[in-house]
This record gives C-alpha cells, sequence and structure tokens, in this order.
C-alpha cells in the first residue's frame, strides 16, 4: 500500500508552472467583485424601496419624471451593450481595427447615455428638487448617480483599453482579458440600469 | 486654500492629548532614526514598501495590529481608570467629549485595525502556504488592500492631533453623528477611514475567494483543505456580501453631511433606524468574519498538538457554512428594543439561538480531538483550551441576550459589554495570538518563547475574567454603557475591580512584548531555531516549506490528495522530494504602486474630512492614474531562473540535514 503511494506520488513530482495562465484566473476575480458590486446596488435599492414616498412635502416622482427622455437613455445605453458585443467578437477574430471602431462606438452611445443623465440632474436641481429636498430624492440622486458613477469609470476604462490599441496589429492575451473585463463590466451595468428604469422611472410615474 | 484645517485644529490646551501625540510623534522619529542610523531605507523599500508577496504583506498587516492593539488597549485603560475614580462628584480626568471619543476611538480600532489586520495578517501568511499556491491570485491588488489598510489605520491616529474623533460610539449612528449634533471633523475622520480601509478588505476578500477557489494545488478538493482555509473561505464570503453594505452605508450617512441629504436626518424624510438597520447588516457578519479564522486556527493547533486527525472534519465544514449562512439572519437582535414586533423579534431571536448549536458542534469536535490524544501544553494550546473555557461562558451570555425580553432589560447595558468582550477577546483575540504563536516559526524562522508566552496567557486569562465578570454584575445593577462618571454607591467596587483587570491585562501584553524581545534575542540558540520548516510537527502544507518559505513557497507544486496531507507525506517518506531538474518559476515583479495608491488615498481621505476640495480631487485623480499607468507597463512579471530555484532548494536541503544531525546529536 504505502509502496504504491510512493509511486504515484513519485510519478506526480515533475517541473512545472501553476502560473501560467492567469486569464480564467481573473476573469472569475473580476466576475467576484462585480457581484459584490451587485450587493452595492441591492443595498441602494432597498433603502430607495424604504424611501420612495419619502416625499417630506416635495415633488413626487410622477410630478418629476418625463419618461421619454429616460427612454433615449435607456436605448443608448442597451444600443452601447450591443455594440460592446461585437467589439469582443471582433476582439476574438483579432479584427483590431474593428475593436476600435466598435469600442468607439460604444463610447459615444455611453456619453450620451450620462449627457442626458446630467442634464436631467440639472433640470431637477434647477427646478428646486435637488438631492437635499427630500429623503425620496436624496435617495434617487444617490441611486442613478452611483450608476453613472460607473458608468463614467467604465468610459474611463474603455478609453484606456483603447488607448492600449493604439498602433498594434493583434491583441495580446492580457488585452483581451481587460477586454473581458471590462465586457461584464459593461453589461452588468446594463442590467442594473434595466431595474433603475423599471423600479425607479416606471414604478413611479405608473 | 486649507478648507476647515488650520493651526487651532491642534488642541494645545489638552494636555492629555498633546501627551499621547508627543509619544506617538516620538516613537515616530525614533523609528526614522534608527531605519537612517542603520541605513536600512533602501531595504525597507525593496524589502517591504514595494513588495507583493503575500507573506511579508501578512507581516506587515500583523504589526500594524500589534501597534493598533496597544493604542486601542491605551484606550481601554484610560476608561476604566476614568471610571475608577469618576464616582461621587468627583468628575474624574477625562472630560466627556474627550471620554465619548476614547470610547469610539476604541471600538474603532480594536474591530477595525487590530482585529480586522490581524486576522487579514495571519490569513494573507498561511492561506495560500496551506493550498499550496505561490501566490495569492492578485499579488499587486493585494498590497493595495495593505497599504489601504495602513493608511486609515494612520489616519484614525492623526485624529488625535488634528482635529478630534468621533465621539459617537463605534458604530456612529444617527442623528447624534448627522451635521447638526456632530458639527466637528470626527465623524468624517470615522467615516473616511473606514471607507478606505472597507475598501482594501472587500479587495482582500475578492483576492482570497479567487484563490481558495482557483488556485489549490492540484488533488486539494473542497473536502481535502485544511480547516484553517475553510474557515478564512467563508469568512471572505462573508466580507464579499457584507462589506459592501458598509461602504454604501457610510456613504449615506457621507452623503447627509456633504450634501445636505435626508437618509437619516431627523427632517426632510429621513429614517435614522434605516441606518441602525443598514450598519448591523454588516455588522453581525462582521461579527463571523472576526471569529471565524479564530476558529480555523483553534482547529489547526488542536489537531497538531494532540497529534490526532481534527475529530468530525465533515462536521466542522458544516458547522463553518452554516454558521456562514445563519450570519445574515440574526442583525436585528442588536435592535430588538427598535420595536420591530413581537414576530419579527421571536423569529431573529430564535435564529441567533440557532446559531449555538453549530458552535457546540465545533467545541465538542475540539474536545473529542483531545481525548486520547498526547496533548503538549504549548502557548497556543493554553490559548485554545483558554477560548474554549471562556467562549462558552461569553455564547451563553449571548443566549441570554438573544431572548428579546431579556434584551429589553439588559440592552446597552454593561451586560451587553461584558457579553462581546467575553466572545472578542476570548474567542477572537485569543484565537489570532494562538495562530500568532503557532506561525511565528514560519514567518520569521525561529520559535516565539514559551515561558514569557505562558506568563502573557495567564495575566490575559485572569485578567479578562477580573475585569469583565464584573461587568455582569454591573449591567445587573442597572449600570448603561458609556457613562462618564456615576453616583451609585453600589457600583463602585466593581468598577476598581475592573480596573485591577485592566491592570493585570496590561501585564499580559507587557509579557507578550517581552516574550518578543527576548525570542528576537535568543533566536539563533540552537533549540530555538526552526531549521527544518517544521517545528511543531505539522499536519499541513505550509510546514512543508522553509522558515521563513522562499518567496515562491514551493519549488515544485505539491500533489496533496488528503486531509492533513504533510502527515501522509511524512509518513511514507514522499516529503521533500526533489526533483532532478527544476523549472523557472513565474514571479511577479515588486512594484510600488500599492504604496502610491495607499498613499493617494489616504490624502484623498484627509482632504474629504478638512474640505480642502481641491486636494481631495488631487488625490482620486492621481491614485486612478497609478493603477491606470501601472496598466502600461508589460513587464510586471519575470520567470525566476532554474538554477536560482535549486540553489535556494539546496540551502533549504542542508539546513534540514543540518537539523537531523542535530536531533540525532540530542
Amino acid at each position: 500500500m504505502a509502496q504504491t503511494t510512493i509511486a504515484t506520488t513519485v510519478g506526480h513530482i515533475e517541473p512545472d508552472d501553476a502560473h501560467a495562465d492567469h486569464g480564467d484566473t481573473t476573469v472569475f476575480g473580476f466576475w467576484v467583485y462585480l457581484m459584490t458590486d451587485c450587493i452595492l446596488f441591492g443595498t441602494l435599492f432597498a433603502t430607495f424601496a424604504v424611501m420612495r414616498t419619502s416625499f417630506a412635502g416635495g415633488p413626487t416622482g410622477k410630478q418629476l419624471f418625463e419618461i421619454p427622455g429616460v427612454a433615449y437613455e435607456t436605448a443608448a445605453l442597451l444600443l452601447s451593450s450591443i455594440t460592446y458585443g461585437f467589439a469582443m467578437l471582433c476582439a476574438y477574430q483579432q479584427k483590431v481595427g474593428l475593436v476600435r471602431f466598435w469600442l468607439v462606438v460604444t463610447f459615444v452611445l455611453g456619453l450620451c447615455f450620462l449627457t442626458i443623465e446630467v442634464r436631467e440632474f440639472a433640470g431637477l436641481v434647477a427646478e428646486g428638487a435637488g438631492p437635499d429636498r427630500s429623503a425620496f430624492l436624496s435617495i434617487f440622486f444617490t441611486l442613478v448617480g452611483t450608476h453613472g458613477l460607473h458608468v463614467t469609470c467604465g468610459l474611463i476604462w474603455m478609453a484606456v483599453l483603447l488607448s492600449q490599441t493604439l498602433g498594434k496589429s493583434s491583441l495580446s492575451s492580457t488585452a483581451i482579458k481587460r477586454l473581458s473585463c471590462l465586457s461584464l463590466f459593461w453589461h452588468f451595468l446594463d442590467i442594473v440600469w434595466i431595474c433603475v428604469f423599471s423600479f425607479v422611472y416606471l414604478a413611479s410615474v405608473m | 486654500m486649507f478648507g476647515r484645517l488650520s493651526l487651532s485644529a491642534i488642541p494645545f490646551d489638552q494636555p492629555i492629548i498633546m501627551g499621547a501625540g508627543a509619544m506617538m510623534a516620538l516613537s515616530v522619529i525614533s523609528v526614522l532614526g534608527v531605519l537612517t542610523y542603520f541605513r536600512l531605507w533602501k531595504w525597507l523599500w525593496r524589502e517591504w514598501l514595494t513588495t507583493v508577496d503575500h507573506k511579508k504583506l501578512g507581516v506587515m498587516y500583523i504589526i500594524v495590529a500589534f501597534v493598533m492593539l496597544l493604542r486601542g488597549f491605551a484606550d481601554a485603560l484610560m476608561m476604566r481608570s476614568q471610571l475608577a475614580i469618576a464616582y461621587h462628584g468627583n468628575p474624574g480626568y477625562l472630560p466627556p467629549h474627550h471620554y465619548d471619543q476614547v470610547f469610539t476611538a476604541h471600538g474603532v480600532i480594536m474591530i477595525f485595525f487590530m482585529a480586522m489586520t490581524f486576522m487579514i495578517g495571519l490569513m494573507n501568511v498561511v492561506v495560500p502556504l496551506q493550498i499550496g499556491a505561490r501566490d495569492v491570485a492578485f499579488p499587486f491588488l493585494n498590497s493595495v488592500s495593505f497599504w489601504m489598510t495602513a493608511v486609515s489605520a494612520l489616519l484614525v491616529n492623526l485624529s488625535l492631533v488634528l482635529g478630534d474623533f468621533a465621539a459617537t460610539g463605534w458604530l456612529a449612528y444617527p442623528p447624534l453623528s448627522e451635521l447638526h449634533y456632530s458639527p466637528s471633523v470626527g465623524v468624517d475622520y470615522y467615516i473616511w477611514a473606514l471607507q478606505i480601509s472597507g475598501l482594501g478588505t472587500l479587495l482582500t476578500g475578492v483576492n482570497f475567494f479567487t484563490t481558495i477557489v482557483k488556485m489549490r494545488a492540484p488533488g486539494m478538493t473542497f473536502m481535502k483543505m485544511p480547516i484553517f482555509t475553510w474557515t478564512c473561505l467563508c469568512t471572505n464570503v462573508l466580507i464579499l456580501a457584507a462589506f459592501p453594505v458598509l461602504t454604501v452605508t457610510l456613504a449615506l450617512l457621507a452623503l447627509d453631511r456633504y450634501l445636505g441629504m435626508h437618509f437619516f436626518t431627523n427632517d426632510g424624510g429621513g429614517n435614522a433606524m434605516l441606518y441602525i438597520t443598514l450598519i448591523w447588516t454588516w455588522g453581525h457578519p462582521e461579527v463571523y468574519i472576526l471569529i471565524l479564522p479564530a476558529f480555523g486556527i483553534f482547529s489547526e493547533v488542536i489537531a497538531t498538538f494532540s497529534r490526532k486527525p481534527l475529530f468530525g472534519y465533515k462536521t466542522m465544514v458544516y458547522a463553518t457554512c452554516s454558521i456562514m449562512g445563519l450570519s445574515f439572519v440574526v442583525w436585528l437582535h442588536h435592535f430588538f428594543t427598535m420595536g420591530s414586533g413581537a414576530d419579527v423579534n421571536a423569529f431573529f431571536g430564535i435564529m441567533t439561538m440557532i446559531i449555538a448549536i453549530p458552535t457546540g458542534v465545533k467545541l465538542f469536535n475540539w474536545l473529542f480531538t483531545m481525548y486520547g490524544g498526547r496533548i503538549e501544553f504549548t502557548v497556543p494550546v493554553l490559548w485554545t483550551i483558554g477560548f474554549m473555557v471562556t467562549f462558552t461562558i461569553g455564547g451563553m451570555t449571548g443566549v441570554i441576550l438573544a431572548i428579546p425580553g431579556a434584551d429589553f432589560l439588559l440592552h446597552n447595558s454593561l451586560f451587553l459589554i461584558a457579553h462581546f468582550h467575553n466572545v472578542i477577546i476570548g474567542g477572537v483575540l485569543f484565537g489570532y495570538l494562538a495562530g500568532f504563536n503557532y506561525w511565528f516559526p514560519k514567518m520569521f524562522g525561529f520559535k516565539l518563547n514559551e515561558t514569557w508566552g505562558k506568563r502573557s496567557f495567564w495575566f490575559w486569562l485572569t485578567g479578562f475574567y477580573v475585569a469583565f465578570m464584573p461587568l455582569y454584575v454591573l449591567g445587573f445593577l442597572g449600570m448603561t454603557r458609556r457613562l462618564n462618571h456615576y453616583d451609585n454607591p453600589a457600583w463602585h467596587p466593581w468598577l476598581l475591580i475592573a480596573a485591577g483587570g485592566a491592570a493585570l491585562i496590561a501585564c499580559g501584553i507587557g509579557c507578550q512584548l517581552m516574550q518578543l524581545f527576548v525570542s528576537i534575542r535568543d533566536r539563533d540558540l540552537a533549540e530555538n531555531r526552526d531549521l527544518a520548516g517544521d517545528p511543531w510537527d505539522g499536519r499541513t502544507l505550509e510546514w512543508a516549506t522553509s522558515s521563513p518559505p522562499a518567496f515562491y513557497n514551493f519549488a515544485v507544486t505539491p500533489h496533496p490528495n488528503s486531509i492533513d496531507p504533510f502527515v501522509r507525506m511524512k509518513s511514507n517518506g514522499t516529503a521533500h522530494l526533489r526533483p532532478a531538474r527544476y523549472n523557472g518559476i513565474h514571479m511577479p515583479h515588486n512594484t510600488p504602486a500599492g504604496l502610491f495608491v495607499g498613499g493617494f488615498s489616504a490624502v484623498m481621505g484627509f482632504a474629504l474630512i478638512w474640505h480642502i476640495w481641491w486636494l481631495a480631487v488631487f488625490g482620486v485623480v492621481c491614485g486612478i492614474g497609478t493603477v491606470i499607468v501601472r496598466s502600461f507597463n508589460p513587464a510586471i512579471d519575470y520567470i525566476l531562473p532554474a538554477a536560482d530555484v535549486a540553489r535556494i532548494e539546496a540551502q533549504f536541503a542542508a539546513l534540514r540535514e543540518q537539523d537531523a544531525q542535530l536531533k540525532a546529536a540530542e
């Protein structure tokens, strides 16, 4: 018994390199991070659920929200997820030029989304419905603003990755790994936005 | 230009604070002096400040934890001595506003910067070794985590001399912590120190969860993982699930204070109870984040020194996992008195009591491991036995508090204080000190002095009982927590006894420092050196490496295929087998980027505390910029040549040979 154990164990003793491939681990780790982000948004949604009627005599969501503008915003973000998907497909095929093209399109769509959001916020503040008006508006600005902050980070990240593809004719495994992580992040923000659109905007005006 | 910051922020008129500040400045200056005198700056920079090695980061975490233990304990001594004299018209020597800061700082420092830091330090040192990995999944992220924790500890201590600290209690309940009632920088120090260190901890959670799930040596299935690694896995799951809630809660409080929002204010539709429920949604899992790894340490220690496999490995794993799950459905027991109604209170009371079941399973597992074992009463074993007795008492008073009706009487009384110190000192701290004594040789290559370790243990144990048993009595006598002075003659003798207990614990800490001093002085004596890397006849893979381990941990990836793999490897002669030739090893380069990210986040935190907005923007931009710049650097790793591996392994083999000769000579 002991003899066979030794034999098999000795058979295993071979030089090796356990750390050769990191890409898989990185994407997994990023996925884990996204789950913590999910809990972060979940906490904000829970707070919204508690405070959705705490108007403190101020304006309600029904009075404030203009759904058409939000619909454009939503369209821009959802479309940007599709275009990012195209960028990833091209990345797997090593078509670097097309990757750049789709990343730029995604970036522009993300920027559109942010612009509409900032205009909405500015309009609300100008109307006297800023985040310090009531608990409802505090959580509205915080929840939507946190998502907006994530989109901003996503755009900065996208710009960095875009600049790292410049002058390259092919994508390294590191570059693909980074694009995959941003891809996860970008689609995740899309899912969060769908919840924002449904539970914050639609539920408030219905 | 400098926001709220001016020279008047330094409390020159407070002799106690200025004295403490002078002490801190003196110790910092003397450390800097020693470094300069011995020309150690280059060494410090190359070997420590820029390191991404999990073992060195772990050691640095533990150093921070020890320093913070001293600071937090100084706060405790001040509180106990204040209450010993502030009786019957005597105001004591700590005015209320200062006293309030002292008990807040004590709680914050002990939980976040002593216990969390100590736990993450031990986890850093041990987990990659136990699973046969060469490092954690993301070594650079690991250094970022450490520096974020370290600079947050710095921020908290800075508040001593610059401005003030929160005077709100360690969880900063609103509306007291709102701008209206706490207009000074104290709560802002609290918020930003915890936000930065909390982010560091969250990143640690991501890192170690990924490491344990993805980087175990081939053959080590989940049900063959060492128990300490199991408990760390569960702790990291809790970190991942709980710390985002802390981040949100503190962010909402910050928004109230900085942008005039109305989450927890009395007006504008705010709801202070929302804060209480959110902070405890994080806070209750937090105590299990602290205790689970301690349970893991006790399991390792008791199996090793009983010379037996752990009794009931599987039940230990299941118990750990069920505690992990249950920890999320008990948070309301911290505020039964909120008035959620009988049904809700009953649910949370019952869930709380249920946690005693898996914990009881663990206790019996440890007892049955000892039963029939050849127990050696080393220092780690003493801590373990001290824990088993003390923690059982603390657990039972916890079950009393879990009865909502009893809680209405005992809520916020000293009974509660006695209870949680009973489980946190008797469980968490005893555990980490056991782990520190147990793994110290692995970290540094020599053993800690047993005599001073035992003295320290006995002072700590008796000191704990003398200091905290009176607090149970005081709770029944109706004394509430956080009192600055009192008139009740029935309380006075008990508070005097408690102060005596604190003095005994001070002796315990003194013995610990002495233990370190003596051990470092005698490190080269033959009986103290750990040449072969296995001083306790260990059972798990960390003992298969040299002490301290080579920076790549394992020259050849081990293939553990049983629980306690190193026992089997030693018995069948396959421990330390050396291959005919080594391969090069893929390793990450050291980098100062983690230090920079930590430094810039401290700049950001400091600027936000003092409303220096341009500096805050500078800190954020530079912190993010550091990470971006690093992402453009392709040379973040290298291959360690096979010849170097062979040379280092030959040295280790020679040390083992020397050890064998010494043992034979005995």
